[in-house]
């Protein structure tokens, strides 16, 4: 069984250098420039709360909104762990950055071949067994690479070892049904822009109870309305071969 | 006379104006991008095209599915005579759909992967193919009018075996895309405003597309009458008033229940925009029209039918409007508002369809139904598809 990769990023430990959006952008060929926000050529980028530095990133669910929400299937979530955008099958209708829960994917809008972008968690990388080029550059250990089930246990003995430094949570342990990107910190996540609202259930779930219906309502009502058609033409037959007005429309004049 | 054709060039100059900036916008559009000509970004990544040609393009194509079902299902024959233009109007509505996504698609030269590539988890693959198979549908429902024109009995006489299938396949159809339309925000718990997320979504859309789909049948039979100077069905439209009554009245009701049972009834007078906007939309487009038509003296006049349907259509455009707009900028953080260029655009659209309905109206037989063939020389039974039931109806009142 192949164990899912994941990123610990421990907010404490970052002191705003920048390494990882520099190692991000050399490693995937992006525009230069430090940037303070996620774009189309930033995957990776710092955000400062009152000087504490957030790392901002796709957090590769593991159960991944933009995955399922695609309808053509460009998104898909890969055994190691990332999430990957196949721009070969996109049609641009960005329903995945519409419903990404992270406000995550990023759109090329001035091309007019228009692409998402995205981090891919240096999916090509990974596959070599090479850790991700960001964790790799990060001078602190700010973020960490490794197998997912590993790092929440490093995330709660960090949290167990300094119970008064940490906030008592692994932010990404449960979210919306778990993401390989974890945070721990030591300012409320609430303070940092995190969207701490978040339930546990996955979000594919809410489009799947309303789109599982259809078969049902298909078949019921198909046979439903040819029913209906059944009788009310019957009706008429009947009062045509009685030789009387057709009852229906009698009817119909009366309602 | 003179003022009259003052009055005709305004409006066709009027109408070239708005072609003609929405052409240069496309041209935009196409050589700058979506980026060069909305003010679409990352933290909005859909607005008025979304909003109003794709939502309310299929919501004001509603009257057509409905009216379908109440004629050929139903066999409320008494309907028939405001059939075709309703049709017609549906098919013109989901044209604003087709033309709309295809502009606002980034990469539209991939769109025939829809095809090809399924993910039925995806809402959006819903859409896209009801988008397709409805579109079919409409094109065959309204394809008898067309044929007649052009006399071609034997198409018309197929067509006439298949036109239950067809009917009851454009009913399941629409009903699927109506919800899901609103099944698409199903999956944004956490972004749209709690006064329109609901889990009765995709339900909402369906009801409320059923009272728009009553409002258009009625507009659109006044604007019909003033342009082309035919008679009012005033029975008929009195009649369609009163079904809107009873679609609104359940709809407000379930509205409400639903922001009673999620516990958010205090959010109903929290000082906010999307309060102010929720009130004007439910006043404007629910309890208003909901109100005046329960008068029955409204309903038989032309004033107050006419005055409802506006206002169901307002309210509607403005639910619609108010999901994908104001509902979503709270948590995106930024203002949206469109750019010149995506009004001029979606303008031309809408100005091609009533283009495109002024000229069905006048080459086609669209209002009375012309025998294809002189019924001496024809069974009376054989061609005319859609009114075949009608003239036998019309027969046994005479005798």
């Amino acid at each position: 069984m192949i164990s899912r990769k994941a990123m610990l990023i421990d907010i404490t430990l970052c002191v705003g250098c920048n390494a990882c959006q520099d190692a991000c952008k050399e490693k995937n060929h992006l525009a230069g420039g430090k940037e303070n926000a996620l774009s189309a050529t930033a995957y990776t980028a710092l955000e400062e709360h009152d000087g504490v530095f957030v790392r901002r990133m796709c957090q590769h669910c593991e159960e991944p909104t933009c995955a399922s929400v695609c309808p053509v299937g460009a998104f898909t979530k890969t055994a190691l762990g990332p999430v990957l955008y196949d721009e070969s099958k996109c049609i641009g209708c960005r329903y995945c950055m519409q419903a990404c829960p992270f406000q995550v994917p990023r759109y090329e809008w001035s091309s007019t071949k228009p692409r998402v972008q995205k981090c891919r968690l240096c999916a090509d990388r990974l596959a070599e067994g090479r850790p991700t080029a960001c964790a790799e550059a990060c001078p602190t250990g700010a973020t960490k690479f490794g197998d997912r089930d590993e790092l929440v246990r490093e995330a709660v003995s960090r949290i167990n070892a300094e119970p008064d430094k940490y906030v008592h949570k692994i932010y990404g342990q449960e979210e919306i049904g778990g993401t390989s990107i974890l945070y721990i910190t030591s300012v409320p996540f609430e303070k940092l822009g995190f969207k701490t609202q978040l339930d546990k259930a996955p979000l594919p779930n809410l489009t799947w109870n309303a789109l599982e219906k259809i078969p049902g309502i298909v078949s019921v009502g198909s046979v439903f309305l040819a029913g209906i058609w059944w009788i009310t033409s019957r009706r008429d037959e009947v009062a045509r071969a009685e030789g009387r007005g057709s009852k229906t429309e009698r009817n119909g004049r009366s309602l | 006379m003179r003022k009259l054709f003052s009055k005709i060039t305004f409006w066709k100059a009027v109408a070239a104006l708005i072609l003609a900036a929405g052409a240069y916008s496309f041209y935009v559009r196409c050589t700058r991008g979506l980026g060069g000509s909305t003010h679409l970004s990352d933290q909005f990544p859909w607005g008025l095209w979304i909003g109003f040609d794709v939502l309310c393009g299929v919501g004001l194509a509603a009257g057509g599915f409905a009216l379908c079902a109440t004629v050929h299902i139903f066999n409320v024959k008494r309907f028939e005579p405001i059939l075709r233009p309703t049709i017609l109007t549906a098919f013109l509505g989901y044209l604003l759909v087709i033309v709309g996504l295809l502009i606002d698609l980034g990469r539209t030269f991939q769109i025939w992967h829809a095809i090809i590539m399924w993910n039925p988890h995806s809402v959006m693959f819903e859409v896209a193919w009801c988008v397709m198979l409805y579109t079919t549908v409409l094109s065959l429902e309204f394809a008898p009018v067309v044929l007649e024109r052009l006399k071609l009995v034997r198409t018309l006489k197929i067509l006439k075996k298949l036109s239950i299938p067809i009917v009851i396949l454009g009913v399941l159809l629409s009903t699927l895309h109506q919800s899901s339309l609103g099944s698409l925000y199903l999956i944004v718990p956490y972004k749209l405003y709690a006064l329109w997320y609901s889990p009765y979504l995709p339900l909402f859309f369906f009801i409320s597309a059923l009272a728009v789909g009553c409002a258009m049948v009625i507009f659109e039979s006044f604007l019909s009458s003033r342009a082309f100077r035919k008679s009012l069905e005033m029975g008929i439209l009195s009649q369609v008033g009163r079904i809107a009554v009873v679609v609104l009245a359940v709809y407000l009701t379930m509205r409400f229940m639903d922001i009673y049972n999620r516990h958010i009834l205090s959010l109903l007078f929290v000082p906010r925009t999307e309060t102010l906007m929720y009130w004007a939309e439910m006043i404007v487009g629910v309890i208003a029209p909901l109100i005046l038509l329960s008068f029955p003296a409204a309903r038989r006049s032309r004033t107050g039918l006419f005055l409802g349907s506006v206002m169901i259509i307002l309210g509607f455009v403005m639910d619609r409007l108010n999901i994908t707009i104001t509902g979503m900028e709270a948590s995106a953080g930024t203002h949206y508002a469109p750019s010149w260029m995506e009004v001029s655009i979606t303008m031309a659209i809408v100005t091609a369809g009533f283009i495109a309905f002024g000229l069905a109206a006048k080459y086609l037989p669209l209002f009375e139904h012309e025998p294809v063939v002189q019924p001496a020389t024809l069974p009376k039974q054989l061609p005319e598809a859609w009114i075949e039931d009608l003239t036998l109806v019309s027969e046994q009142y005479q005798a």
